[in-house]
């Protein structure tokens, strides 16, 4: 029996890199393959060849055991191939079956089109409503709708780039379990991610992809993550160093008692938020996305103020009412969880996003941009942080989702700060240069920075926080001492079971949860 | 790309208004001749081609600052007016009309009133959230009839056979022309300044830096703590001032008084103006002559072969229209989708 796809030696270069470089795997029927590799690995690169977005410079491409000659996206869907991408491409203003309808290739009939989706969706276990608006529906949904769009073509190979890097937990259990009917069905499944878990979970085989090559495949069931992790990094993961934190007598963030109704029906009200952070420490906010985390922090990084000043001082000083700007001249710096658009403007290069917060560090002189320092600034960011670029003229939107984290973690590090603000370190960021952020927060902060990290990553909190607090339906926890808590305890008070204070959130607890 | 789409737009003007020239019976390569080239071979076309582009690429550099940080300000007509009023109004009623600092204050009034007019709207859609693009339009309307009033009314020449219009400005309040001959004279200088201070204002200056990040990532510019007002009245205020030296400009230089109609259109014509030069300062001086042939071209063939006046305008639409199409399908990609009324034909087809 011949597989249902093979690739035969792919080689594709770029100008200045090999994305990939004499790259062969097979995929049967029915198997779920996973694509392991760190950012710039030459996964998402390797994935637009398969589909055809990209051409192969040389080497082979068989499709049940038919070699593809001249191959575009058409020719992929006209052979069953699909992709789901990790950016979604969905038109907000409408509802889903008009965006379905967008794709189709040919002649669609609406209401016909909206009874196969509610039923294809429920045959899966992921059912959506085909009149909701777009606008409407949460992030796992809306990745069900780019799902179920590919589903409708009854696919044979179905490639999905880093599918869980936006969900929640609890999503991610009900999409596996899909793909698993999938793949039960006949169903090729290519998943592509750098999360050695899931693979582990997921996935029957693994191609890993490092620099370009294959070094290696495995069975990741049968793999130890070690491995794993070993064949995507090279020889040597880093370890982490972690001593012992010595706070600072004065705290530098002080939040005094405060309460914010949401901005929007979509927010979250703040309900009296009390904590301190201290120099040389690092506290953790931990918590299930959409809990009035991003209120939380749009206020202290000064997008929005308060009304008391008090309610939040850095440094001793009342700042609640200081505008961003005036609050970076305190020593705050922040790194945003949306990198393109907030901690980076798409369509500059890396230089002028160097400006956006460097401005004060030499980079402008008598109202001038310097542009030499701003390059010198911006190349060292690159050269310190790995960050795999063309250089300070790249445009922002060319990197990578983690490659432009490394740099604006870098560029807000290279920033020195008092207090270091940051949203989701390492989201979507490879296991080594995860590694790399972390240990230099660590630095950061036993260098006498303080240091705040909101994460939805329990893992990533327990491994580099001195304390941590739970936020949950616009309420924060008393702190916990890491070394005392487990994750037993943080997951109670995510669902707001347990808050001290919080009996109105119990009953609630369950709906917070859900997806 | 970014020059693709305004080389394609003037191309497919050229090919569209020949075909426009031959459908109303005129040979359209004689046409295009008398349109494009007749113009600039003369000295006296030449002087006409450069006087007004100079007003053209002026504003336009004005706008150009606003429009990159999205500040969509399209009264510069208004501003255009009431800077020519200001300025004039100095010129008439100054004390000593010898003074050697006429034209400068005049510079000043026109300047300013150019800022006051842009600064109504820049202070309702920096307080209020208004929509500057609606303010500034009607504001425009209010300018023209303003002027109106004056030169009907108060400001009329009483010895001007009761014609709408003031009396002529002191000769001190005039710019000289470099040559009697030919009307050009040394606002051009003021133009070439205005294309410097827009390159190094938008190109260098942290200031320009910050508009173009809210022009851009408008989260962006909140999270780097730049403020949004602060772009909404700089890019209302630029393209204001410059709109008012224009203004100013253009009565102390050609007219050398008011009339009703003081304008043909250049506040409108430079928003064209700053598009085909991709909002970027040399890309505007060429757009600016592009744009300025075009008025020429228009009175050229409606005196020698008797097209209409409204030659100009239409020449104008096709450019503006060719522009943004052009850029139109270079971002997207259009493709037919045929709907189907039948739902049991599509299953059978499928």
């Amino acid at each position: 029996m011949h597989p249902r796809l093979e690739l035969r030696s792919i080689c594709k270069r770029y100008p200045g890199v090999v994305a990939n470089d004499d790259v062969s795997l097979s995929i049967q029927p029915g198997e779920i393959h996973a694509v392991l590799g760190e950012n710039g690995a030459g996964k998402s690169t390797l994935m637009k060849i398969i589909y055809g977005a990209a051409q192969a410079d040389s080497g082979e491409i068989y499709c049940d055991g038919n070699p593809i000659a001249a191959h575009n996206p058409a020719v992929s869907r006209a052979l069953g191939i699909e992709m789901v991408y990790q950016h979604f491409a969905l038109f907000e203003s409408v509802s889903v079956v008009e965006n379905i309808a967008l794709s189709a290739s040919s002649a669609f009939h609406l209401p016909t089109l909206a009874e196969k989706i509610r039923n294809l969706s429920m045959r899966y276990g992921m059912p959506i409503d085909p009149h909701r608006q777009v606008h409407d529906l949460s992030v796992g949904e809306r990745q069900r709708v780019e799902i179920v769009r590919c589903l409708l073509q009854a696919p044979k190979l179905l490639i999905l780039d880093e599918p869980t890097s936006v969900l929640t937990p609890q999503a991610v259990v009900k999409l596996f379990e899909t793909l698993r009917q999938l793949a039960a069905e006949g169903c090729s499944i290519v998943y592509i991610s750098h999360k050695l878990d899931e693979v582990q979970e997921l996935c029957d085989t693994a191609t890993v992809l490092r620099n370009g090559k294959v070094t290696g495949t495995a069975r990741p069931k049968e793999t130890t993550s070690l491995e794993l992790a070993r064949m995507m990094v090279g020889s040597k993961l880093p370890e982490m160093h972690v001593s012992p934190p010595v706070p600072s007598e004065k705290p530098v963030l002080e939040v005094n008692g405060l309460s914010v109704k949401a901005r929007d029906h979509f927010g979250v009200d703040l309900k009296n938020v009390s904590f301190n952070v201290h120099g040389g420490e690092i506290v953790g906010l931990a918590g299930v996305s959409g809990n009035g985390q991003a209120e939380l922090v749009a206020l202290l990084s000064g997008e929005r103020t308060h009304d008391r000043g008090d309610a939040i001082r850095i440094c001793g000083i009342d700042a609640a009412r200081l505008r961003p700007n005036e609050r970076r001249k305190l020593g705050i710096a922040f790194v945003p969880e949306e990198r393109l658009g907030r901690g980076a403007v798409p369509s500059h290069t890396l230089w002028e996003n160097a400006v956006l917060t460097a401005h004060r560090f030499g980079t402008v002189r008598n109202g001038l941009v310097d542009r030499r320092k701003a390059k010198a600034f911006a190349t060292g960011i690159i050269d310190r942080f790995k960050v795999k670029a063309n250089g300070a003229q790249s445009i922002a939107q060319s990197l990578s989702g983690g490659n432009l984290q490394k740099f604006i973690v870098g560029r807000e590090i290279a920033l020195k700060p008092k207090l270091f603000l940051v949203s989701q370190p390492t989201w979507g960021v490879d296991v080594g240069a995860s590694a790399f952020i972390r240990q230099t927060i660590i630095d950061l902060s036993r260098a006498g920075a303080a240091v705040l990290v909101v994460s939805e990553e329990l893992d990533e909190l327990f491994e580099i926080c001195d304390r941590l607090l739970v936020i949950c339906q616009g309420k924060v926890s008393a702190p916990l001492i890491r070394t005392t808590t487990d994750r037993e305890e943080i997951g109670l008070l995510m669902t707001g079971r347990g808050m001290s204070e919080g009996a109105s959130a119990n009953g609630s607890g369950d709906i917070v949860l859900q997806d | 790309m970014r020059v693709a789409a305004p080389i394609l737009a003037t191309i497919l003007t050229v090919v569209v208004g020949s075909i426009f020239f031959a459908s109303l019976g005129h040979d359209p390569l004689a046409t295009l001749y008398a349109f494009f080239v007749e113009p600039l071979s003369s000295m006296n076309g030449l002087s006409e081609w450069l006087l007004k582009a100079s007003p053209l690429i002026l504003i336009a550099c004005g706008l150009a600052v606003g429009f990159r940080a999205n500040v969509w300000n399209i009264g510069a007509e208004g501003q255009f007016t009431m800077g020519a009023i200001a300025a004039s109004g100095v010129g008439l009623f100054w004390p000593n009309p010898e003074s050697v600092l006429l034209l400068p204050l005049m510079f000043v009034a026109g300047m300013g009133a150019g800022m006051a007019w842009a600064a109504i709207p820049a202070f309702l859609r920096a307080r209020m959230n208004t929509n500057e693009i609606l303010v500034t339009l009607m504001m425009t309307y209010i300018a023209t009839l303003f002027l109106s009033y004056l030169v009907h009314g108060p400001w009329r020449d009483p010895a001007g056979f009761n014609y709408p219009q003031t009396a002529l400005l002191p000769a001190a309040a005039l710019l000289q022309s470099f040559d009697p001959a030919y009307r050009l004279n040394s606002s051009i200088f003021i133009t070439v300044a205005a294309v410097i201070l827009m390159w190094l204002f938008t190109d260098r200056s942290f200031l320009g830096y910050k508009m173009s990040v809210s022009g851009a990532a408008p989260l962006a510019a909140r999270y780097a703590g730049f403020r949004e007002s602060a772009a909404v009245w700089i890019g209302l205020l630029a393209g204001g001032a410059a709109a008012g030296i224009a203004g100013m400009a253009e009565a102390a230089g050609p007219l050398g008084q008011l009339s009703p109609q003081i304008s043909p259109g250049y506040g409108f014509a430079a928003i064209i103006v700053a598009f085909i030069g991709r909002l970027n300062a040399f890309g505007i001086v060429l757009g600016g002559l592009l744009m300025s042939l075009l008025f020429l071209g228009g009175e050229g063939v409606q005196m020698t072969l008797g097209l209409p006046s409204a030659m100009t305008r239409i020449f104008q639409g096709f450019l503006l229209f060719f522009l943004l199409a052009a850029d139109f399908f270079i971002f997207y990609r259009v493709r037919l989708v045929r709907p189907i009324r039948d739902a049991h034909a599509l299953e059978t087809a499928r």
